[in-house]
Parts: C-alpha cells; structure tokens; sequence
C-alpha cells in the first residue's frame, strides 16, 4: 500500500488482502445497478487530481478525465512503456472590475501518473479533449491482447 | 487568477432534487463563479461532457435554473477497471434578486465551461448615492 502511494502508482495495481472484498463488493454493486438502474458509486480515489476513469476493450485502454476550462495547449501528456502522465494548468483569467459573489472554481496546475495494467504502445497514444474532457486512447502491446486459443 | 497553487481533487456534490426524476441517474452540482459588475451579472459554471444542444437554461421568476445533460462517452465495448469520477447531469438553481433583461440574456459554452451573462435592467443599476452634509 506504501509503495503505491510513494510512488504515485495507482493502488489497483497493488496486490493487498482487501482485493477480494473489493471485488465482492464491485459485484455486488453490478448487482444493485442490474436490479434498481442505479450507478455503483466510487471505486477508487487517488487524491491527486485530475480524477481519471480507466477503462479498456480488447484493443485499447481509455483514460477519460474532466477538465473544464484546460486547453489543450496547456496540456503534457506523455507515455511510457507502461505508464501514462498528465500534467497541465488550469487558468482561469481575472475579471477586470467585478465584484464576486461565488467563487468556487479554481485554478492551479496538476500533474499525475498513471500506471497500466499492462504494456502499451506509447507510439500510438491519442488523446482529445471535447467539451471539457480529455480522453485518452492507449492501445495495448501487442503481446498484452488476448490471443483467442483453439482447442483441438 | 494563475498561482502557483496545484490543484486537489474534488469529490463533486451529489443533490437530491425536491422533485422527482423521470430518469435514472446522479445528479451533480456544477461549481461556479458568480461576479458582477455595473451592468450585467456573469456566471461561470464547470460542465465537463455537457454539449451546446443539451443545456437548458431557465429563468422564471426570479429563478434561474440551470440543467446540463450528459451523454455517455463510453462505447459498448469498454469495461470498467478503476471508476474515479462519476457522470450525471448537472443541474443547479439560483434566485436573482436583481431584475434582469430576459431579452439580453448570453450563453456561451466553452471547453465545458458556460459563461452566462445577464444584464441587469436600467432600475436596477446602482446609482451613486450623494451624502449631503448639513
């Protein structure tokens, strides 16, 4: 668990006795969302933002984040074999000669790792941002795609 | 407004809405910067994955309600492995206590940012105000 936080990995990587539990009870969310059309709630929380969603298909891992208001000039993203970091400034320009009466956005920089599951292709890394969220498509090595196996 | 400050995450703030909803799923409020100036009142809100098409805004009364829809962005075949941040639609409601001019109102949605500016009518502009001395 140590390792993991030092070293800003993420903690679904890290084997610890509380994995079965966790997986019991991402079932029994599954469960829950079957029965009443309702959304498991959160997973996991790195503390470090921006908060990222991790999902694949057989091809490809997607990272997806929100961030409203980054533009992708002052976006770095960058890839290695097996890790995938983000980093960045969130500005928010100053209002000449207003008066504020919220003030709950803020500005600031960011910077995150991500570790994969797997090896990837850092080669063909693409990433977009619409509408105030980037995502990210990382296609897995070639040696990290399922093989279909014929039985004889 | 660029510091050197690094930016946490934020859980964002689920809402249960008085009314009841006709669809599944969460609801979140969006956060906001409220300012204004002599003339007009401007709010900022943060949307991520909200399009132009799927926004409403809504001013009755005094009351201004905004509502961001989300479309999925997942395709099909994708699976879940680490779920961080949950989507929903975002929807939040103001009361004005300043008249508005309905006619003016402007919405600009940006980077997933709406920026929606109201300006004020002429009454209710503020007027300096001269203390006489005796």
């Amino acid at each position: 668990m140590l390792y993991g936080r030092i070293y800003g990995l993420p903690r679904w990587r890290v084997k610890s006795p509380f994995e079965d539990l966790e997986r019991m009870r991402r079932q029994m969310n599954q469960l829950l969302e079957g029965f009443s059309g309702l959304s498991p709630k959160f997973t996991k929380d790195a503390g470090v933002y921006p908060a990222v969603n991790l999902t694949e298909n057989r091809e490809n891992f997607f990272l997806r984040a929100e961030l409203p208001g980054v533009r992708s000039d002052d976006l770095d993203i960058q890839s290695t074999a097996t890790t995938i970091s983000i980093a960045g400034e969130r500005k928010i320009p100053a209002e000449e000669s207003v008066k504020y009466h919220r003030r709950e956005r803020e500005a600031g920089s960011f910077s995150r790792i991500i570790g994969l599951p797997t090896e990837i292709d850092p080669e063909r890394v693409k990433a977009s941002m619409t509408n105030g969220i980037l995502t990210i498509q990382v296609p897995k090595a070639e040696k990290a795609k399922p093989k279909q196996i014929t039985v004889n | 407004m660029t510091t050197g400050k690094t930016l946490q995450p934020k859980e964002k703030h689920e809402v249960a809405t008085p009314a009841e909803q006709t669809k599944a799923g969460l609801i979140f409020t969006p956060d906001v910067d409220i300012f204004e100036s002599e003339g007009e009142i401007v709010l900022l809100a943060d949307m991520p994955g909200v399009r132009a098409q799927d926004l409403k805004i809504d001013l009755r009364d005094d009351v201004l309600t905004l509502t961001g829809e989300i479309a999925a962005l997942e395709n099909a075949d994708e699976e879940d492995i680490a779920i961080e941040y949950e989507i929903g639609t975002y929807s939040r409601q103001f009361t004005l206590s300043e008249v508005i001019d309905q006619s003016k109102i402007g919405a600009k949605l940006k980077d997933g940012v709406l920026r929606l500016t109201l300006p004020k009518v002429a009454k209710a502009k503020p007027r300096k105000i001269t203390v006489s001395a005796d």
